[in-house]
């Protein structure tokens, strides 16, 4: 690729990239992200590379190894265009039928395609699909036309185009102007006004200033900002590019966490092509503008993510976050004016220079604009990376496009926020996906993390678990957040082990409210929230663990007990054989018992029992001579 | 150097600018507790002690007074009733150094399970080390519940002529570190 120096080669570039595409009228796409990879996507690629070949059709269809293509669930994905035929789950083996019938003919391979779940009916074009079909995919609309290591493919699709656009003539102050009207709001979890935020950089006194992507992505169960960077670092670079312009900096950094390497590797890759074609280093696009980027990787730290720690990170010291009375978008790294989004937020930019402030905003609510990229995982049936506009309640998110709840399991709850956020209750289910109204209902938008739970999960032991990750994650510096997180884990343990009491509850709504108020940072103020969200939704089941010594969802191990059903027990001894404690006894011919002094509640009797005699039950509550002895 | 007019605990005070609220606080003899702050060191915000409630624009919050400069118009109060909540659970949160202080906020006992450390992890020592003396001989270990003092093995020649961190230690901590590395 060329180096390019004016607005009008950026023009001439893209036109020849897309027409060069379309000189092979049929492109098969492979999702090639992480999820897709482990379920063998790569080799799955390798068979149409060869088969293509093998079959002489070189010539007419191209392969494609994308970006994600978000139904994870079903993966291995891919697409081909342009009908838009979606094959789930092909294997290696299915690709000379593939080749032959849909790249060669005009034919679907049936038993591929979608099969709803409902109705039995098979959608073969990635539009009817219900999980695709009630989402609406803005940043993530061109994955399926992304090669990541290619830039070829984005200035095809009309990449770099709102930079042309922002350096042939919207002026700085414009920029500003166009974020701002467009209200997009951070999408790291804070939701704070973006353009907001730039001009504070903007006007700030001092010199250089500095442009950062947040990729320290590390919620339990997150992985949109992962797929941004692996699938499609172009589209973040040049929202970055442009935000570098009208704040008035000319140095940006990546900030990506270590445990990415492949978003790693991605972005590198996608800034020295960059540079190559002129989109970075001096006179970009022959505009004056200088700019140019840097990678920091993250030490694997989770409160790295924090703005103040991250700047102290890539400053090279340790990534503790520091008192930030006067913001790091005033003084930042080295005391500069340092403008910090998170991916999303920069991919973003992009899109509104190129479509116009009115156009995001009629996207979303009033107060939210736009979509938001969720990472749906948990108890759902379609796991995978979706994309909806803000104001979506979230049953559609969770029932429409994921699918519901498996193996008819009743929903219970869901997360979202990840370790910041908090649990919603079915109750909630129709609540606007918003900044404002996830807030006000005790959670948060976070980034983007939304964990499905269902029946079996047991809502103390899973603020047990947020605050264990928490109380390791914290950086440890100031006292309400370390010894508050130690305390808070401590009375958890005790509840979920049994040894809770009264006045537990209200000694982890003053700890609660301790970590809020007095924290040093946004880690230690919003840690409390998957305690207070679970205590304000869930608190009968506290109540059960710590009255009644029993776990509802028959989660916590000391709280549950299991035992051998007479009247159902066939006497196959499976049980015996497969319990490591020695605890299950034979009585007489066809009559089994569990010891419950020996017992260790491992569950092997419970998944050994054939389904058909489902003859050793799992109780919630200890067993009756323990309970009694208590 | 500029002045600005602000308001602590009902009384009037012309501060520095750039000073913080707990500089102009003390020097006009307001006493506002704390552990982790000292006057030789880049401001840390750590023991969250000496926050503050302050009405900015009609709203009030609390801020960490040792890391908060000062304004034009700002009033401040030290000892608030939500104030004194915040300081009465750190209290009991770092129970084994914080008992004199107990007695002042009527904290007679700690709820909750002591951890095993008299150390309140104020830094000082670690603070001190790399920004007075420019050894980097103390260090914190570990994060979150884990996190430690600890001292670099092998450098303990130094330390012993040194030992300054030790005046500023209300814990044990360091000298029990001492003897663990430099036995």
């Amino acid at each position: 690729m060329k180096k390019l120096t004016s607005v009008k080669d950026l023009e001439i570039v893209g036109r020849e990239c897309a027409s060069e595409q379309l000189k092979k009228p049929k492109t098969i796409t492979v999702c090639s992200e992480t999820g897709c990879l482990t379920c063998g996507s790569s080799k799955l690629a390798d068979a149409f590379e060869s088969e293509i070949e093998r079959q002489g059709l070189s010539g007419t269809v191209s392969l494609r190894r994308s970006a994600c293509l978000g139904f994870c669930e079903r993966g291995p994905v891919s697409i081909i265009l342009p009908q838009k035929i979606c094959y789930l789950q092909a294997r290696p083996e299915d690709v000379p039928e593939i080749v032959q019938k849909t790249l060669g003919g005009n034919e679907i391979v049936e038993r591929l395609v979608y099969k709803d779940t409902q109705t039995g009916v098979r959608l073969a074009c990635v539009d009817d699909i219900p999980f695709y079909k009630h989402q609406m995919r803005l940043l993530l609309a061109n994955n399926a036309v992304i090669d990541a290591a290619n830039i070829a493919d984005y200035f095809a699709i009309g990449g770099y185009s709102a930079l042309g656009k922002v350096l042939a003539g919207i002026g700085k102050d414009e920029v500003i102007e166009m974020i701002k009207g467009s209200k997009l709001r951070g999408r790291g979890g804070g939701g704070f006004p973006v353009g907001i935020k730039w001009q504070t950089t903007k006007d700030a006194p001092g010199e250089p200033k500095y442009v950062i992507v947040n990729g320290d992505e590390g919620d339990p169960g997150a992985f949109m900002d992962r797929s941004f960077l692996e699938g499609n670092p172009h589209g973040v670079l040049e929202g970055l590019i442009i935000g570098g312009y009208a704040i008035g900096a000319n140095e940006g950094f990546f900030y990506i966490r270590q445990e990415y390497p492949v978003a790693l590797e991605n972005v590198q890759l996608a800034i020295e092509q960059a540079r190559k074609c002129g989109l970075l280093g001096k006179d970009i696009l022959g505009s004056g503008f200088d700019f140019d980027v840097k990678i920091h990787r993250g030490a694997g730290a989770f409160v790295s993510g924090e703005s103040s720690a991250l700047m102290n990170a890539i400053e090279g010291n340790v990534g503790e976050p520091r008192p930030k009375y006067i913001h790091t978008s005033e003084k930042g790294i080295w005391d500069k004016p340092s403008c910090l989004n998170n991916v999303e937020t920069w991919a973003n930019v992009p899109l509104i220079i190129n479509n116009g402030v009115e156009w995001f905003k009629g996207i979303g609510t009033e107060a939210s604009t736009g979509t938001k990229v969720f990472s749906l995982v948990g108890k759902v049936n379609n796991t995978g990376l979706v994309e909806v506009p803000m104001g979506i309640p979230l049953r559609e998110i969770i029932f429409s496009i994921g699918g519901g709840v498996p193996k008819g399991k009743k929903f219970k709850a869901v997360q979202t926020g990840g370790p910041s956020g908090g649990v919603l209750p079915e109750s909630l289910l129709d609540l606007p996906v918003d900044f404002d109204e996830l807030k006000k209902a005790g959670s948060m938008m976070g980034s983007g993390g939304m964990i499905v739970m269902d029946e079996d999960t047991c809502m103390v032991d899973t603020a047990r678990y947020y605050i264990e990750f928490l109380a390791h994650e914290s950086c440890g510096k100031c006292i309400p957040c370390r010894e508050g997180l130690r305390q808070m884990l401590n009375i958890l343990n005790d509840i979920t082990s049994g040894r809770g009491k009264e006045g537990d509850i209200e000694l982890l709504e003053e700890l609660s409210e301790t970590l809020q108020e007095a924290s040093l940072c946004a880690l230690g103020q919003s840690a409390p929230n998957p305690v207070m969200s679970t205590i304000r939704h869930f608190r009968d089941e506290y109540e059960a663990h710590i009255r009644e010594k029993r776990c509802p969802a028959r989660v916590c191990k000391e709280l549950i007990t299991y035992e051998i059903d007479e009247e159902k027990c066939k006497g196959c001894g499976l049980c015996m054989k497969n319990c490591p404690a020695g605890a299950v006894e034979q009585i007489d011919k066809k009559q089994f018992k569990i010891n419950q002094t020996k017992c260790i509640k491992c569950g092997a009797c419970f998944t050994a029992c054939p389904e058909k005699f489902s003859a050793v039950v799992k109780k919630s509550g200890k067993p009756q001579e323990q309970a009694v002895a208590a | 150097m500029k002045k600005v007019s602000m308001n602590i605990d009902g009384k009037t005070v012309e501060a520095q600018e750039g000073a913080t609220i707990l500089e102009t606080a003390e020097a006009m003899g307001i006493h506002i507790p704390h552990l982790c702050y000292n006057e030789q060191l880049k401001v840390y915000g750590g023991c969250r002690l000496c926050m503050v409630e302050i009405t900015k624009n009609g709203k009030k919050r609390l801020v960490a007074s040792c890391a908060y400069p000062v304004e034009e118009g700002l009033v401040v109060e030290t000892s608030s009733e939500k104030v004194k909540k915040i300081r009465r659970m750190i209290i009991e949160l770092i129970w084994p150094v914080a008992q004199d202080l107990g007695r002042e906020y009527g904290v007679t006992a700690s709820r909750f399970r002591a951890a095993n450390t008299d150390c309140s992890l104020c830094g000082i020592c670690v603070r001190y080390c790399a920004e007075v003396k420019g050894s980097h001989i103390a260090y914190f270990k570990g994060r979150g519940i884990d996190r430690e003092i600890a001292l670099v093995p092998g450098m303990g020649k130094e330390c012993l002529y040194c030992r300054e961190c030790f005046n500023f230690c209300k814990g044990s901590k360091i000298l029990q570190e001492m003897d663990r590395v430099y036995a």
